[in-house]
């Protein structure tokens, strides 16, 4: 069973009991059953529909490789390596339920190894994985001095939880994309843990766009000195659609930098989004630079966007921390100034919602990339 | 020759207070490229007008018609009337965040012709008006209207009247708020329009000071929702000196 402690709840000096203050406290495990029942009281479930994905939280997971396809690139290499690999675990250990069921039932992991100096992309494409409640493993790993982009993409139906570990060697620089175009009815709850090393830079990128549930929580070590995150995401929950994803970047050496943005549109009934941004800054971490920011476009009535910054300094030592968040409506004013210039509703709503996520998706830095995921945004925009 | 036509309007709007009368039977015929000055009081309806030719969904038009040449304004959307030839210059320019004033004013440019603008001719248009309005050129990748103070949102509506072309123009306010220099700059704006295509105008005003720089043909003076009275640009002289008093004293003696 597991104890108060294991929760984070400490005996206070009075008798009563606190919960863990500092982000890098939280009870961490890779077995399943240390963590308690998911209730959706817990603090990394509150926003989220936890009833809708209790199988993966709960339940038994097909841990079987994952059916993808992948196009190929010098320099990217693809494997599966069994669970008792040491490549495996290097870099964060679940903070929660799913996570940690994911970790506890995975058979074999993913491993995406990066290398040479040469700028690459491959897309790695899981399909087809069905209505099987499912775990998953990846290891994405940068070998010091490369440079690569890789996108793990989603299509069709799935039930998953998963770990992505990304692994960023010194000096290298590393573009990962998740990119979530499941089906209507599916559920994704994800964790990824980045360790960058000293002098290497991660630009990590979600883009959720398709899923019943979407959840990818983002967590970044900046564990060496002159360690970089940019930390991007965008997402368009439609009717019915939960988008979800708590980042958090811990600061934990010199002259670390960490930048987070995130955007979204919220369009048609039920649409919500949850963004929880942690920013932690050691006491190590002297000369950080950070600054965090969530932006919420709200489209239509009866949407809802949870925005929750938090910026957490142990150092007084830093160059600069600052965090946003704004949530604002697409109004009739702003529709009637477009369409007084002749321009027509459609378009009007199109020509909004473009320009205020295409600041996330210019930032990718692969053209094609940026040109498809322009045309889905433009569909989702359709699709209204 | 153009003509838009204002008959016998009488506009609604829905406040919280319950349905409130504010256009009670207006007229006007503005023909192509003759200027009228619509004067009057605060809460005489002169912004109602504007925004109810413009097609403001708060506005509901009970009785009445607006027709241009012919044509029923009040059957149309709001970008339909844009594209038939109606521009509305606000007051208050609203701010459009992620889209920059390049991108606006090509995709309206679009919408209005029914076809892309010539590339090259269309970004000489559009650096010189800005240039002619003495806006930084940096204006042109800011987002609409974001940030802009008064007056820069005031000569980026000019920016749109003198590319977008209209055959007639509601200015509604255009000077409010305006300092003389930002003033003149505006104004030198719609007289440069109304040279190069010949508009009609009608310019909604408070005061007579922009007067001084667009002269009008025509003055109305507006007053509770109607045209109490009108003339020529010695109206306006007059209404400098004696302000809107001896018209409110009448509506109210009127109402008694």
């Amino acid at each position: 069973m597991p104890t108060a402690e294991q929760h984070g709840f400490r005996p206070h000096s009075d008798g009563a009991f606190v919960p863990v203050q500092t982000r890098s406290e939280r009870f961490r495990s890779v077995h399943v059953e240390d963590f308690a029942p998911v209730t959706g009281r817990e603090h990394e479930w509150k926003l989220s529909p936890v009833a809708a994905f209790a199988d993966l939280t709960g339940g038994e997971l097909d841990g079987s490789r994952l059916p993808l396809e992948s196009t190929d690139a010098a320099g990217v290499a693809l494997s599966w390596i069994p669970r008792d690999d040491a490549r495996i675990g290097r870099t964060g250990t679940p903070e929660e339920r799913a996570s940690a069921n994911a970790w506890s039932s995975f058979g074999e992991a993913l491993l995406i190894e990066v290398s040479g100096e040469d700028e690459k992309v491959v897309t790695v494409t899981r399909s087809g994985l069905g209505s099987t409640p499912r775990a998953a493993h990846t290891v994405i790993e940068a070998a010091p001095n490369s440079r690569g982009l890789i996108v793990l993409r989603g299509t069709g139906d799935a039930r998953l939880t998963e770990n992505v570990e990304i692994v960023v060697g010194e000096g290298a620089n590393l573009t990962v994309v998740a990119l979530q175009e499941w089906s209507d009815d599916s559920v994704h709850l994800a964790s990824h843990f980045a360790r960058i090393a000293r002098d290497a830079k991660l630009k990590h990128i979600v883009v959720s766009l398709g899923g019943r549930v979407v959840r990818v929580n983002p967590s970044t070590h900046l564990a060496e000195q002159g360690g970089d995150i940019e930390a991007l995401g965008l997402y368009f929950s439609d009717a019915g659609q939960h988008l979800e994803q708590q980042v958090y970047v811990h600061h934990d050496a010199p002259h670390t930098r960490s930048r987070v943005t995130y955007k979204g549109a919220l369009q048609g009934q039920g649409a919500r989004s949850v963004w929880i941004g942690d920013v932690l800054i050691g006491n190590a971490a002297v000369g950080t630079d950070s600054y965090e920011q969530n932006r919420n476009l709200v489209l239509t009535d009866g949407t809802r966007a949870d925005s929750v910054p938090n910026l957490e300094i142990e150092t007084g030592d830093i160059e600069g921390a600052g965090h946003a968040s704004a949530t604002g409506r697409f109004d009739d004013e702003q529709l009637f100034y477009l369409m007084a210039r002749g321009i027509s509703e459609d378009e009007a709503r199109r020509l909004v919602v473009r320009g205020f996520l295409a600041e996330v998706v210019q930032q990718i830095g692969d053209a094609a990339l940026e040109e498809r995921l322009i045309a889905a945004l433009e569909a989702e925009l359709q699709g209204s | 020759m153009s003509v838009l036509e204002i008959k016998n309007l009488h506009v609604n709007v829905e406040t919280d207070q319950g349905t409130r009368e504010i256009l009670r039977g207006v007229d006007l015929v503005i023909n192509e490229g003759e200027i009228h000055a619509v004067m009057g009081p605060n809460g005489s309806g002169k912004s109602t007008l504007a925004y109810t030719i413009a097609g403001h969904p708060k506005y509901h038009v009970t009785e009445g018609q607006i027709l241009l040449d012919g044509e029923d304004v009040l059957a149309m959307t709001v970008d339909e009337r844009a594209r038939a030839g109606l521009f509305l210059a606000m007051q208050y320019p609203v701010e459009i965040p992620g889209v920059t004033v390049t991108n606006f004013l090509r995709t309206a440019k679009t919408a209005i012709d029914g076809e892309a603008p010539a590339i090259r001719g269309w970004i000489k248009d559009v650096r010189e008006s800005m240039s002619n309005l003495k806006m930084d050129p940096a204006f042109a990748e800011r987002n609409v209207n974001e940030g802009f103070s008064g007056g820069e949102k005031k000569r980026n509506e000019i920016l749109q009247l003198e590319l977008l072309k209209p055959r007639f123009a509601v200015l509604d306010e255009t000077d409010s708020g305006l300092d003389v220099d930002a003033l003149k700059i505006v104004s030198e704006g719609v007289n440069r329009a109304k040279a190069n295509t010949g508009l009609g105008i009608l310019l909604i005003t408070h005061y007579t000071r922009i007067l001084r720089y667009i002269k009008p043909d025509f003055v109305h003076v507006f007053v509770a929702g109607r045209i109490a009275e009108q003339g020529g640009p010695e109206l306006a002289d007059r209404l400098e000196d004696e302000g809107y008093d001896r018209y409110q004293v009448a509506e109210t003696a009127a109402a008694e």
